[in-house]
């Protein structure tokens, strides 16, 4: 594969960078792998939003991937050349992904012990049972790559981590720390608008949230601990993790901005085959440090999550997914009472239905696939229809809709109902 | 070893009372099955897929296979894919188990995702081409009723009607297999109204470690005009893979039984 000179020049500067332990490892250079994308993704809204440009999706974005896998250190380096049309933010920023270098990993991988690797740098990271919900899973999201027609991998923002798995015999063991709080790139107004409790009223590019961000080195930290273990074909794993919530969804009345309050989680997954089909189980409590009786108004209360799900192939090359969510709030009573007058409560029970429908055809070059949020209790939901077909294997078309429906202006989905948007793209993998 | 020495006996055997009477049909399918999936302990392979379509478009495939032969017949596979460009560092896992679902997860490096999928229908396409899942893994054979309807100089001609027709789309498929290796020679699947429609093939064979062994094989769709061809090279068997490669350990680090 030949590469426009810049664009390898670009690439080699950044390996100039990336730290490599020893010559050895960097040695047989003819090891070295490169692979990626050249992605070009177009999107319009389908409604006038005054606080939107009516494009909502318009970028270019070249992704370059070296690795090389060695018997002693790993290391690979993946980052995206993006120009973005519509992006506001165009500074570049590594940990809020605006700019033009999206640094999407840059690891080094290494195995001190025979039963203990670990991974050190940039990296995505994922666990947990959920499909497109998140419950142990507090791994960094990209809510507005999700909503505005990126590639589902954008979903996963990079985590800045060590990273290590050790395998007694008994069970494995993940510990993921994060020196400094990688919060989601949640949606605060920027390309997608959503509803402002202080204005009473949606708002976006008009009132960009600008939180106290939690970004001490060592000190806001998160760790995110996992021990799994197969009992046969089953997978079982407890989660725990020690951070903060990962959206600014606390206030500071002192200075009317958003915070990010402190969150313990505990958790358990189990999945396994059921009747012809796979079963997810999957629950955490999520305790509000900062909030522990539910009093606080500017605070979140703890909540319970509980996740259940069921796939299953029916029929040839179509497949059906399920699943049932639940976000039940603690101290309800306490959240009633401390709520402003005026502002609209939300239900203590939150129920969320998902549905996924995946359609192969066309020797498996067609794709079609439906997902779909529903909730009853806040009716609202989010419909994700996508077709991909791949032309060849290297060009791929795809076409896509983010559409949401809401009774209310306020619930989490139908806050966004003025974001709906198609998008189409095409991509040359390499 | 203990497998092989057991195939040799039964070929012994075989061959000591074939003087009197032919094997069973039963007794052939296990033994072609034996030869198909369960040459050595283990074994790996890399794999180039072509699939070219009626209007000659193609598109290809390449990947490593690794391969543990476990008690009671069940196998762990590991699947390491290449090429194209778009599921490159991808990873299939699949743990086959006879007595019950084979137990099937994807590795998605991007998303740095473990996906278990659904247990379904394994007649349906491998990885987009003319060859189907149960082609790859093998198919069980209490499903299907094995009759042997001819036998010349070199080959066993066996008849397979599955138990349970609803399962499946063909109405019965035949199957050549070589006297001497044991090996499935050709396969012809026929349609309810008793045409053929689809074809799998072994093109070449060789021996590899005094294994008789695929080289190359193809799958033809007749209705659909395409034809699959899979080319085996770098087989090696016996490599004394350790089961800690089949898991999730090995999917996040790929194992170098794959990436040398």
């Amino acid at each position: 594969m030949q590469f426009p000179g810049a664009i390898t020049g670009g690439v080699l500067a950044l390996l100039l960078f990336f730290p490599v332990p020893s010559a050895q490892a960097f040695s047989a250079g003819a090891d070295i792998s490169v692979h990626g994308f050249i992605d070009g993704r177009y999107g319009i809204r389908l409604q006038e939003d005054r606080y939107q440009r009516s494009t909502s999706l318009g970028e270019a974005r070249v992704q370059l991937g070296l690795r090389r896998d060695g018997e002693l250190v790993s290391w690979q380096l993946r980052t995206d050349l993006v120009h973005d049309e519509v992006a506001q933010q165009t500074d570049q920023d590594f940990e809020a992904g605006t700019g033009p270098v999206d640094l999407r990993e840059a690891n080094l991988l290494f195995f001190p012990l025979p039963s203990v690797d670990v991974k050190l740098g940039r990296q995505i990271l994922t666990w947990g049972t959920g499909d497109l919900l998140f419950i142990n899973d507090l791994f960094p999201k990209d809510w507005r790559s999700f909503f505005i027609g990126r590639d589902v991998e954008y979903l996963k923002a990079p985590s800045d981590a060590l990273f290590i798995s050790f395998f007694p015999a008994f069970a494995n063991i993940d510990v993921a720390w994060t020196p400094r709080f990688d919060a989601d790139r949640y949606i605060r107004g920027e390309r997608i608008s959503y509803w402002n409790p202080l204005l009473g009223r949606r708002a976006g590019e008009d009132a960009i949230s600008d939180p106290q961000l939690r970004d001490r080195w060592g000190h806001d930290d998160e760790l995110a601990v996992r021990v799994s273990k197969n009992i046969a074909s089953y997978e079982s794993a407890f989660y725990t993790y020690k951070g903060f919530w990962k959206s600014p969804v606390g206030f500071n009345p002192a200075t009317l901005r958003a915070t990010f309050p402190r969150l313990s989680v505990y958790g358990a997954s189990l999945r396994g085959g059921l009747a012809g089909g796979i079963a997810t189980f999957e629950a955490g409590y999520y305790d509000s440090r900062d909030d522990r009786d539910g009093t606080d108004p500017a605070v979140p209360n703890s909540e319970w999550r509980l996740l259940a799900g069921y796939e299953q192939q029916v029929g040839h090359n179509l497949s059906v997914s399920v699943q049932y969510y639940l976000e039940a709030m603690g101290d309800y009573g306490g959240y009633v009472n401390g709520l402003p007058p005026g502002s609209p409560a939300r239900n203590r029970n939150r129920h969320v239905l998902t549905t996924r429908l995946t359609r192969l055809a066309l020797s498996q070059t067609l794709t079609l696939s439906l997902f779909v949020y529903y909730s009853p209790s806040d009716g609202d939901g989010y419909l994700r229809p996508n077709i991909n077909y791949k032309l060849t294997d290297a060009w791929l078309l795809t076409s896509g809709g983010n559409l949401f429906i809401g009774e209310d202006d306020h619930t989490f989905f139908g806050q966004f109902e003025r974001n709906n948007n198609l998008y189409a793209g095409v991509r040359y993998s390499f | 070893m203990k497998r092989t020495l057991m195939l040799t006996i039964a070929l012994v055997l075989i061959a000591g009372t074939s003087a009197l009477a032919a094997p069973s049909a039963d007794e052939i399918v296990t033994l072609a099955n034996q030869a198909s999936y369960y040459a050595g302990e283990d074994g790996r392979a890399h794999v180039k897929m072509t699939i070219t379509a009626a209007d000659g478009g193609e598109r290809s495939r390449e990947f490593v296979i690794l391969r543990k032969d476990l008690p009671h017949d069940d196998q762990k596979f590991y699947v390491y894919f290449e090429a194209p460009a778009d599921v490159y560092k991808m990873a299939f896992l699949v743990w086959k188990n006879v007595a019950r679902e084979d137990d099937r997860w994807l590795w998605l490096p991007a998303l740095n995702l473990k996906k278990r999928i659904a247990p379904g229908d394994k007649r349906t396409s491998f990885v987009g081409s003319d060859f189907y899942y149960e082609d790859v893994s093998g198919r069980s054979l209490d499903e299907d009723r094995h009759e042997l309807i001819e036998e010349t100089a070199t080959r066993y001609v066996i008849r397979n009607t599955p138990k349970n027709p609803s399962s499946v789309e063909f109405s019965h498929y035949i199957v050549q297999i070589d006297k001497t290796t044991y090996l499935p020679v050709k396969a012809e699947y026929f349609d309810q109204s008793g045409s053929v429609y689809r074809v799998v093939e072994a093109l070449e064979v060789g021996t590899v470690q005094g294994y008789p062994t695929v080289i190359k094989a193809a799958a033809r769709d007749l209705l659909a005009g395409s034809t699959t061809i899979n080319h085996f090279t770098q087989i090696e068997y016996d490599l004394g893979l350790q089961e800690r490669i089949f898991t999730e350990r090995f999917l996040r680090r790929a194992p170098r039984e794959v990436t040398r």
